[in-house]
């Protein structure tokens, strides 16, 4: 039996699947023109077969419910419960968004109720003057920030053609600009692991639409001169742009937008406990300063005699980049999620999770090269490169932590630290598992110098071992041919 | 509640091993000028307290009427199956496979859901989902200038206003012509289309049941649009899928559309998918993540993220596009639900919807001072029109305690008394009964 039976190869010929409503009205077909003629070949199974499939697959998984998951830049938070029995409400899960089409905002203010919540305590948060929670995703939050940059400069009649990014950005920030028409400008990190102010005075002009800075950035470090980059860019009226993929470093610390940010998007599946779902749903609300509000997306929300009406937003509007509420259901979990945090919470959180990455930093300094120096926020990044010299990659030491109960850190990102090994511990971990987790890197460590051929062969508790990316491309098999 | 597990003993340890006297010590790297002294938010609420309060804030909304709406959200069924699968924390707290080997079950049920979108669509390949079906009909307008290196994007005004929208404003930035063609009433005007299809045009998008439901065939134009070495982009509904030809069958360069209808809520419009399929020449041009099959190295089978050197974290501005996340769960929700209903189930879903449309249609046309708009087949959404407003009639029906359907006087301009209908298995031969009578009782 091969590993990996598909439910195609587990169909069985004239089984009956989930019994469906009675046909209780005259069975009729289309006419034949129009009407499919051979059914789509999908799988014959019994509803505890699917289940027994899918539970089986499920145990293929790391997560983070099992696994401590110090996957660096993403967050991997425990995901407390409470916020899936609230988002299960049927008041929530069945309303229909063409209710605003029908102007029936009797009928959603409980909705609309919470999108205000949410709205407001990002707003607190970062320091904003308005959020929308139309984006669907971090990084379509970033084109409607980039969007509402170009409205801006048009409306000023300004004539721009660039964003500029620091090398160490997420690679959405340079695909982002380019989605929205415009070329990038990469700009070189220093010594310290920050953008380097010199080169950015040099190529700021007023040819630049827009900085987009992550903060604290991909290394986990704050940038001390972050007001001055915003000053310099303000002088040419280009925006500054705050990629909030981080925001879990600095809640109740300090806020994008009294920093002097225009503009903001927040990842809720990492900052605000969202579930990552094995890539997805996203979530990406945007918050804007008075700059750019004139420039918000359709739809919004008002509040009209102390009841919730819809603001169809027209006139300066860039327009619907939604088609109503973006992914409304995770906006839900994440106001959950900091309503039963509260404020206070919000600050423990940051500051536990600054605590546990700094300890990890100072567990580890002595075994990995350590690119950047100092204190560090919500995560620390590591090199592996004098292990490389043994022949044991960051890839290695990832492939050897999975075989432990772990999940790896995030490798090779970013891309300016060779074999880059970035930890994210995230608050919700303990002392005991951290320990753990140190203990098996300086295993690793050693492992390295005493037996590094060893390293080739892990994973060993999985089924399987190293993907052959190569084949994957060469022999292309992207689906089942059943 | 804080989530957070540290004692007061923890954290003098750990501040002692990086060598801190105090929490605030770790905040240095701040400077001081841009410190907040504390969030003016309220303090959090323990577990019971938090549903307390987001249950009567759900009370707010009125959700206990029968459903008769669509336009993109349908109220169809969802397994008790798929809710039990999809909560397992097993697949909700994994995050990207990035690494394969402790995550084939995300990246096994991708496939599975490449396989079964492909089969649906009757296309060659399918990524592993995209935002929602209005950003995968951008996407595919990206995808169809990329792949002719044309600039001019027809779109048909029947595909659905909101999908329209967003692609307007994803190409109004990139200088993309967007021409919206009109309708010859309520359905596509094939002779107009064919007057505006030249050597410019990148793709003409379309909607097929339109949004009023209706459905054409599209196989000569197809054909035209293709001789002038344009793209056939259109956007589906994957339960009409059931009745009505495959696109791959008509020729069809990229299949895209929304996923809430395959096992999701309906939840004010997400959280939802997107997906994107098309022809296996294209593959290279396709947004968002792809999921192979390849060798471990022993020579076992195992599934990988694949063609990595389109997407955004490899290429950054050079990339497909800046699409990060799949809407993975929601695409797992899909392929969980597709198995369930199975071969033959999926067919008599989509047939449910269609004779129950059909049967309600019929009743309503018995009512004499309503007539059916529709001037082709439906699948399962139709237009009435009566001698009362839109708002009225709806306002009354909901009353009665129904979401009769959509007013379309709030969309399209000479549509006062016009309201659009959708059914499906859900709605019992009782309920339609219910409708008729309740609409009879008001006109």
């Amino acid at each position: 039996m091969s590993v990996t039976q598909t439910i195609f190869d587990k169909s069985h010929e004239g089984r009956p699947g989930l019994a469906l409503p009675p046909m209780d009205v005259p069975s009729v077909t289309l006419d034949r023109t129009l009407v499919r003629n051979v059914k789509a070949k999908l799988p014959q199974m019994s509803e505890f077969d699917v289940i027994r499939h899918y539970t089986n697959l499920s145990n293929k998984n790391m997560s983070i419910d099992k696994n401590f998951y110090p996957l660096g830049s993403c967050t991997m938070k425990y995901n407390p419960k409470i916020t899936e029995r609230v988002a299960a409400l049927e008041g929530f899960t069945a309303l229909h968004p063409h209710l605003v089409t029908n102007n029936m905002t009797d009928a959603m203010q409980g909705t609309l109720e919470t999108i205000d919540m949410l709205e407001k305590t990002l707003c607190e948060v970062t320091g904003m003057d308005a959020f929308t929670t139309t984006p669907q995703a971090g990084a379509h939050g970033e084109m409607l920030g980039i969007m509402m940059i170009d409205a801006y400069h048009k409306s000023k009649g300004n004539k721009r053609k660039y964003v500029i990014v620091p090398d160490s950005s997420h690679g959405t920030n340079p695909a982002t600009a380019a989605m929205v028409g415009y070329e990038v400008i990469t700009i070189k990190s220093d010594a310290n692991g920050a953008m380097d102010f010199d080169e950015f005075k040099a190529k700021m002009s007023d040819e630049v639409a827009a900085v987009m800075l992550t903060v604290p950035n991909t290394l986990g470090m704050y940038n001390k001169k972050i007001k001055d980059i915003c000053e310099v860019a303000h002088s040419y009226d280009a925006m500054m742009y705050y990629d909030g993929a981080n925001m879990n470093a600095i809640m109740g610390v300090a806020k994008p937008g009294e920093i002097g940010f225009d503009v903001i998007h927040i990842n809720v599946h990492k900052t605000f406990a969202t579930p990552h779902g094995g890539g997805g749903p996203g979530s990406g609300p945007v918050g804007v300063n008075e700059k750019l509000k004139p420039f918000l997306p359709d739809l919004g929300i008002k509040k009209v005699d102390g009841k919730y009406e819809i603001d169809h937003r027209n006139g300066t509007s860039i327009g619907k980049i939604s088609p109503f509420f973006g992914q409304y259901g995770i906006s839900l979990r994440a106001i959950t999620y900091m309503t039963s945090l509260g404020g206070n919470g919000m600050y423990n959180a940051s500051t536990k999770a600054v605590l546990n990455a700094n300890y990890i930093r100072v567990r580890l300094r002595d075994y990995f090269d350590v690119p950047f120096d100092g204190l560090c926020m919500h995560e620390c990044v590591f090199s592996a490169k004098t292990l490389a010299k043994n022949g044991v990659t960051a890839m290695d030491i990832a492939k050897y932590l999975i075989d432990f109960g772990m999940h790896a850190p995030t490798v090779y990102f970013p891309l300016i630290v060779k074999e880059a090994i970035m930890i994210e511990p995230t608050e919700t971990e303990n002392k005991e598992t951290i320990d753990i987790f140190c203990d098996r890197m300086i295993k690793a460590v050693e492992l390295a110098r005493k037996d590094p051929a060893a390293f080739k062969a892990y994973p060993k508790t999985w089924g399987v071992s190293r993907p052959d990316d190569t084949l994957a491309i060469k022999e292309l098999n992207v689906r089942s041919t059943h | 509640m804080p989530y957070t597990p540290h004692t007061k003993s923890d954290i003098k340890e750990m501040l002692d091993v990086i060598g801190l006297e105090k929490e605030t010590d770790l905040f240095s790297s701040v400077p001081s000028d841009l410190r907040v002294d504390h969030l003016h938010l309220a303090d959090g609420l323990d577990e019971f307290s938090t549903y307390s309060k987001f249950k009567n804030i759900s009370k707010k909304n009125d959700v206990d009427k029968i459903m008769f709406m669509g336009g993109g959200y349908y109220d169809h069924i969802v397994p008790s199956a798929v809710d039990a699968l999809a909560g397992r924390s097993e697949f909700y707290t994994a995050y990207t496979p990035y690494q394969a080997e402790a995550s084939q079950g995300t990246l096994q049920c991708l496939y599975e859901f490449q396989s079964l979108i492909c089969e649906l669509t009757g296309m060659d390949v399918a990524n592993a989902s995209m935002y929602d079906g209005a950003t995968a009909l951008a996407e595919s307008a990206l995808m169809a200038v990329r792949l002719t290196r044309r600039n001019k994007i027809l779109i048909d005004a029947g595909v659905n206003q909101t999908y329209i929208k967003v692609v307007q404003t994803y190409l109004k930035f990139r200088d993309i012509d967007v021409e919206v063609i009109q309708m010859d009433k309520d359905l596509t005007d094939f002779a107009a289309v064919e007057a505006k299809i030249d050597n410019t045009v990148a793709a003409y998008l379309f909607q097929n049941p339109n949004f009023f439901g209706n459905i054409q065939d599209f196989t000569s134009l197809v054909a035209k649009l293709h001789e002038s070495k344009a793209l056939a982009v259109m956007s589906a509904y994957p339960i009409a899928l059931g009745t009505i030809k495959d696109p791959g069958s008509l020729d069809v360069d990229i299949v895209c559309g929304d996923g809430q209808c395959l096992g999701n809520y309906i939840n004010f419009g997400g959280p939802t998918f997107g997906f994107m399929a098309t022809k296996q020449e294209d593959i290279r041009n396709l947004p968002g993540r792809i999921i192979g099959k390849t060798k471990d190295q022993d020579g076992k089978e195992m599934f990988v993220l694949t063609m990595q050197a389109r997407e955004q974290h490899i290429r950054r501005h050079r990339a497909t596009s800046n699409i990060c996340s799949n809407q993975n769960l929601l695409a797992l929700r899909a392929t969980m639900f597709m198995s369930l209903l199975g071969r033959d189930g999926f067919t008599q879903m989509s047939n449910l919807c269609f004779s129950k449309s059909e049967y309600l249609k019929a009743e309503l046309a018995k009512i004499p001072s309503l007539s059916i708009c529709n001037t082709a087949a439906t699948f399962n959404e139709f237009v009435i029109e009566t001698p009362l407003s839109a708002d009225v009639l709806l306002s009354n029906l909901s009353d009665a305690g129904f979401y009769a359907g959509i007013n379309l006087s709030n969309l399209y301009e000479n549509h006062e008394n016009k309201v659009m209908i959708s059914v499906t298995e859900k709605r019992s031969k009782e309920e339609l009964d219910a409708l008729v009578a309740a609409i009879g009782a008001i006109l």
